[in-house]
């Protein structure tokens, strides 16, 4: 995740010095929260079935799409993005996992769809986390201060920094781990199946086999000395 | 971030979270309105059923909100919990066109910090604050990690499972493979005897 800097937190603060008061400062709050955004859903996809999201977007933000199947059939979705205008950006048949970064250019709603319209009978479950923004410093005017910053605010930073790459991975380790678990139940229930199957198949085919070699010699009257077919 | 359903479908969510997690989400519902060819900013009387399902299959939260609203539980087991939205709307018939915008919202394990909280208080105060906030979410990311082990013990449990499977299956199918062909030439031989072929 990046950090950028914002003209907005250094305006508000300086406003905060000037007594501009809580008011100034909320706003400013509350359109950072706003700035910096990600909204993560796990849900399922019917076979045969398309489900789209979309999201509102100013012009020139940044934002990234990461999706990943996590259980169902051959682990394959197709996924398109398309901009407030119709016009493709992004568009993938049968993948397992990708990451779309992209600015948008256009300012409206962009859409991103699913599809797991191939597919006959088996239902996906999928996992996207769609990010918006970059992410804005944690410490107040960090871009326009003029003194160093004092020991405990950086160590902050750096606690910022980490929790935010523990989070990255354990979402990574989290989603490989439900897909490989996924894998694992379908292979031991493919192998308990196919295993009895076949026993019976054995016994069904060796016990016929002797029973049609017989009835092919009963149908000789006895003593015959004929070797038939 | 929103989509589209109709009006009596419902639609779900899957949350995989720890025990004792605390999940909020927040939704907004809008109608399509024929007339206007638009969705209604606000839509009377439509409200949405809001469900959720532990892994056990038991209903932990079922309420009716408006068409604007935040629900939360609490997870007391660790597993897929299933948030599902369907709106009370009473209409026999959907008609051709109807259609619903669900804008959705869900966060897992956070507690928000009081932004005003922070901003009365002063700078000490607010290091004190977000440093509180930083504890709350490392034990958040301690549990889930303690989740993450019992799943994957559960994963390799599976697999050896189906090693094991498959090694037995392969020894029982080569005895029976070698009993049987052992059963079906002397059933043959003692035939031919006895039909005086050999």
């Amino acid at each position: 995740r990046e950090r950028g800097g914002t003209g907005m937190r250094s305006g508000m603060r300086a406003g905060m010095r000037s007594g501009m008061g809580a008011g100034v400062q909320a706003l400013a709050m509350l359109l950072w929260a706003l700035l910096a955004s990600g909204t993560e859903l796990t849900f399922e996809l019917p076979d045969s079935a398309r489900q789209c999201f979309h999201q509102q977007l100013e012009r020139g933000t940044k934002f990234t799409l990461d999706y990943q199947v996590i259980a169902g059939g051959h682990y394959d979705v197709d996924c398109s993005v398309e901009d407030p205008n119709g016009r493709t950006l992004y568009k993938e048949a049968k993948k397992q996992y990708d990451s779309f970064p992209h600015h948008a250019e256009v300012e409206g709603v962009y859409t991103f769809c699913f599809s797991n319209e191939f597919s006959t009978f088996s239902h996906k479950t999928i996992y996207f986390d769609f990010q918006v923004g970059d992410e804005p410093p944690i410490l107040p005017a960090m871009s326009s201060r003029v003194t160093a910053l004092t020991q405990m605010e950086s160590a902050c930073v750096t606690i910022h920094e980490a929790l935010n790459a523990v989070i990255d991975s354990q979402t990574h380790y989290r989603l490989r781990e439900a897909q490989d678990r996924s894998r694992a139940e379908d292979l031991n229930s493919r192998v308990s199946y196919w295993s009895v199957g076949e026993t019976f198949i054995l016994f069904v085919v060796s016990v016929g086999q002797v029973v049609l070699l017989k009835s092919f010699f009963t149908e000789k009257r006895p003593g015959s000395g004929k070797a038939g077919t | 971030l929103y989509f589209h359903s109709g009006e009596r479908e419902e639609k779900c969510i899957i949350e995989d979270v720890p025990s004792d997690t605390l999940v909020i989400g927040n939704y907004k519902v809008q109608r399509w309105d024929i007339h206007k060819q638009d969705f209604l900013e606000s839509a009377p009387g439509l409200g949405m059923f809001v469900t959720v399902t532990t892994p056990s299959a038991e209903i932990l939260l079922s309420k009716l909100y408006g068409p604007q609203g935040t629900f939360s539980f609490t997870s007391y087991l660790p597993g897929e919990h299933i948030i599902c939205l369907q709106s009370n709307s009473t209409r026999l018939v959907a008609f051709a066109g109807s259609k619903l915008r669900i804008h959705l919202d869900i966060r897992v394990g956070e507690h928000f910090l009081d932004e005003s909280a922070v901003q009365a208080k002063d700078k000490v105060n607010e290091v004190n604050l977000r440093l509180e906030h930083i504890i709350e979410q490392i034990h958040h990311v301690s549990k889930e990690q303690n989740y993450e082990r019992e799943r994957e013990e559960k994963f390799r449990k599976t697999s050896e499972e189906t090693n094991s499977n498959i090694l037995w299956w392969a020894i029982v199918q080569t005895l029976i493979l070698i009993s049987v062909g052992i059963w079906q030439i002397k059933s043959l031989r003692d035939f031919f005897i006895s039909k005086k072929l050999v």
